[in-house]
């Protein structure tokens, strides 16, 4: 029979043989340097063998992260003993490319926008199998916000659908009336007569988007791709700044450094409850996306399932969804949303959400090495 | 082991830290962005190992990198040009003053307490239509109406000045404290006068350490992409913002590679252009 020493008890023999001279000092300081760096080697996969005592979550920052953070980390904590490190990041593209640098297990769970990013993630072997025993939950969520995931994945799911949005028109009444929003809609981006006064989301996809909207086609089937991207440098020649952040874009409305901008739903109603007179339109054709909680290859699966399932708990997923100002993922037709959530922009009472316009994953995955990288042309004067 | 063979291993030994950290911090990193520069990216995103050059040629010939290599490095020329000009006479007023020297040089480093990218947020409620500076002309009657003061060129090169200006004054003040104040003296005594003696005694010795702060601020300025991305308009991106862009937004990490490589060997070619001229000596002075 075999017993099994610990390091302490290894390093301490192998000192001791030194200390009584059966090992050489060249022997013994080589011996320590080969037991450091095979810790060094293992210690990453071997993070991943441990015990769980805590998962990471990345998410959008700002109130999407207190909200998260008050409503769904804390209390999963409380109840579990499993702590939640959240973190933040700035847009999708800066996340994958995280996620790429890291070792396998690093990053757990992420708030993800959008079923290309899904599409994308899943192309570049990043997901998981969850098991859907698991988070028996998923029962209240929306089936349409399901189904275009399980599409991709073939039949499983890496994520939970969590909430949805729009990016539509944000613009400050004082400047800009309504009627004039009616009557312009997505052109107003392209309006000289606000020049230096309009702001815009420096993601091309995004830029594509309102460039169809601009030129009068479909957003997901571009037939005249160089009217789209004229129309993505009259909005550069026309914009004072392109945000990166949804703390700039309220910054940037807030501040009134801008009038007009393309914003997120949930952001824009934050500064209307902040007591900003800033009107909200979705144009026709405006962009909806749908976002979900990915959970990325790597240990540990059980632990996120766990908070998943909690996190879509109907009280959690409310309180959160009031919190960030985005509609829950839960099919109103199942679940009572509450007093609130039926005035967020962009919710839907049907739970159809036959009135949302979604980017086709595969249509603008397929231009993403082209467009952005023309995009990074354009918006530099190109 | 002989005594000369233990003498000679010693300094090896004292330096073994900082050649492990170099290494595996610095060259290591390197020898991977090198080999990535020749990899490509395929359509999902993921990189295809191999030998290709169509990043180097990309990067090489097409006019799109030349012409903003070529804008950020005028952009870091006048940001260097403005911080020698304010930098200057700032050093020479805290070498020559006598008593509260240590309490000027420490409110020289106090912005480094804080963080370069809140101290550049700072211009936005300085300059921003809301800001500091557009309240007090409209409060005083000179603009009735907020000016656009913030993002372009202008803003990023100021967010640049204000960044690097500490560099430039730490350098030239080392140089200008190591001057011996008994030749300007001399000088005064054989009939020059103060700017004189200013002009023929004390510049041209100070000269390297204006040049060795001119280097800093220069390859600093020319490297950085915080500053054009939070007070730049949406033409006003410098060379290290291609690289961002090639690395976060397109997950193009073979051609970010190779527009890093490119911009490391500009600016090294700078440094070494410096270094055979003027020797690395007095920049270590100013760092030290």
């Amino acid at each position: 029979m075999t017993r099994k020493i610990d390091d302490t008890t290894r390093y301490e023999r192998l000192r001791e043989r030194y200390m009584n001279g059966g090992l050489d000092r060249r022997s013994f300081l080589g011996l320590l340097g080969a037991a450091g760096a095979a810790y060094g080697l293992v210690t990453p996969y071997r993070a991943l063998a441990q015990s769980v005592s805590q998962v990471r979550f990345d998410g959008w920052g700002g109130v999407v992260s207190e909200a998260l953070r008050a409503n769904a980390f804390d209390p999963f904590t409380a109840k579990t003993g499993i702590e939640v490190v959240d973190g933040t990041f700035g847009g999708g593209d800066e996340y994958l490319s995280r996620v790429k640098a890291s070792q396998p297990g690093e990053y757990n769970i992420a708030h993800l926008s959008g079923v290309f990013d899904y599409a994308r993630y899943h192309g570049l072997g990043l997901t998981a199998t969850l098991n859907e025993k698991n988070i028996p939950n998923l029962e209240f969520v929306i089936p349409k916000l399901v189904d275009v995931f399980r599409n991709i994945t073939d039949g499983s799911l890496s994520c939970v659908p969590y909430d949805y949005g729009t990016t539509g028109l944000a613009y400050n009444r004082k400047y800009i009336s309504d009627d004039e929003m009616k009557e312009k809609g997505a052109k107003i981006l392209i309006d000289e007569a606000h020049k230096g006064k309009i702001g815009g989301w420096s993601d091309w996809r995004t830029r594509m988007w309102y460039a169809s909207l601009q030129t009068g086609q479909d957003p997901n089937g571009v037939t005249d791709e160089e009217a789209c991207w004229d129309a993505v440098r009259q909005h550069r020649d026309l914009a004072l700044k392109y945000w990166g952040s949804g703390a700039e874009l309220m910054s940037l409305l807030a501040e009134e450094e801008i009038h007009v901008t393309e914003g997120w739903s949930g952001r824009i109603y934050a500064l209307q409850e902040q007591g900003h007179d800033i009107g909200y339109m979705d144009p026709p054709n405006g962009f909806g996306w749908q976002e979900c909680m990915f959970v990325i290859k790597g240990l540990p699966l059980e632990a996120c399932e766990e908070l998943l399932n909690f996190m879509l708990d109907p009280a959690t997923s409310i309180a959160v969804a009031e919190g960030q100002s985005y509609p829950p993922a839960l099919d109103p037709q199942k679940v009572d949303l509450g007093e609130k959530i039926p005035k967020l922009p962009a919710f839907d009472p049907s739970g159809t959400l036959s009135g949302l316009t979604f980017a086709d994953p595969d249509y603008w995955n397929g231009h993403e090495a082209a467009w952005s990288k023309t995009f990074g042309r354009v918006q530099k004067g190109y | 082991m002989s005594v000369e063979a233990r003498e000679a291993r010693q300094p090896w030994i004292l330096l073994a830290p900082a050649i492990s950290a170099v290494t595996l911090l610095l060259l290591v990193p390197l020898i991977f962005i090198v080999v990535y520069s020749f990899w490509l990216r395929t359509a999902t995103g993921a990189d295809q190992v191999g030998f290709y050059l169509d990043n180097w040629q990309e990067a090489l010939t097409d006019r799109f990198y030349r012409d903003i290599l070529f804008s950020t490095l005028r952009i870091a020329a006048i940001t260097t040009v403005v911080c020698a000009l304010m930098g200057y006479p700032a050093a020479y007023f805290i070498a020559r003053s006598r008593g509260n020297k240590v309490i000027l040089l420490l409110l020289l480093m106090l912005p480094f307490w804080i963080s370069y990218i809140i101290r550049t947020m700072s211009w936005i409620n300085i300059l921003g239509v809301s800001g500091a500076l557009n309240t007090l002309l409209m409060s005083v009657g000179i603009i009735g109406e907020p000016i656009n003061m913030l993002y372009n060129e202008t803003t990023v090169i100021l967010g640049l000045v204000h960044f690097l200006l500490p560099f430039m004054v730490l350098n030239v003040f080392v140089s200008l404290d190591g001057i011996d104040t008994n030749l300007e003296d001399a000088a005064n005594s054989l009939g020059a006068t103060k700017w004189q003696s200013f002009i023929q005694v004390t510049l041209p010795l100070s000269l390297p350490g204006l040049a060795a702060g001119g280097l800093l601020c220069f390859v600093l300025g020319a490297g950085t992409y915080i500053t054009p991305l939070v007070l730049g308009g949406p033409r006003d991106a410098m060379f290290a913002n291609l690289v961002f862009e090639a690395i976060i937004t397109q997950l193009n990490w073979p051609l970010g590679s190779a527009l890093s490589l490119m911009l490391l060997v500009v600016l090294g070619a700078l440094v070494m252009i410096y270094n055979r001229y003027l020797g690395m000596a007095q920049l270590m002075k100013g760092l030290g």
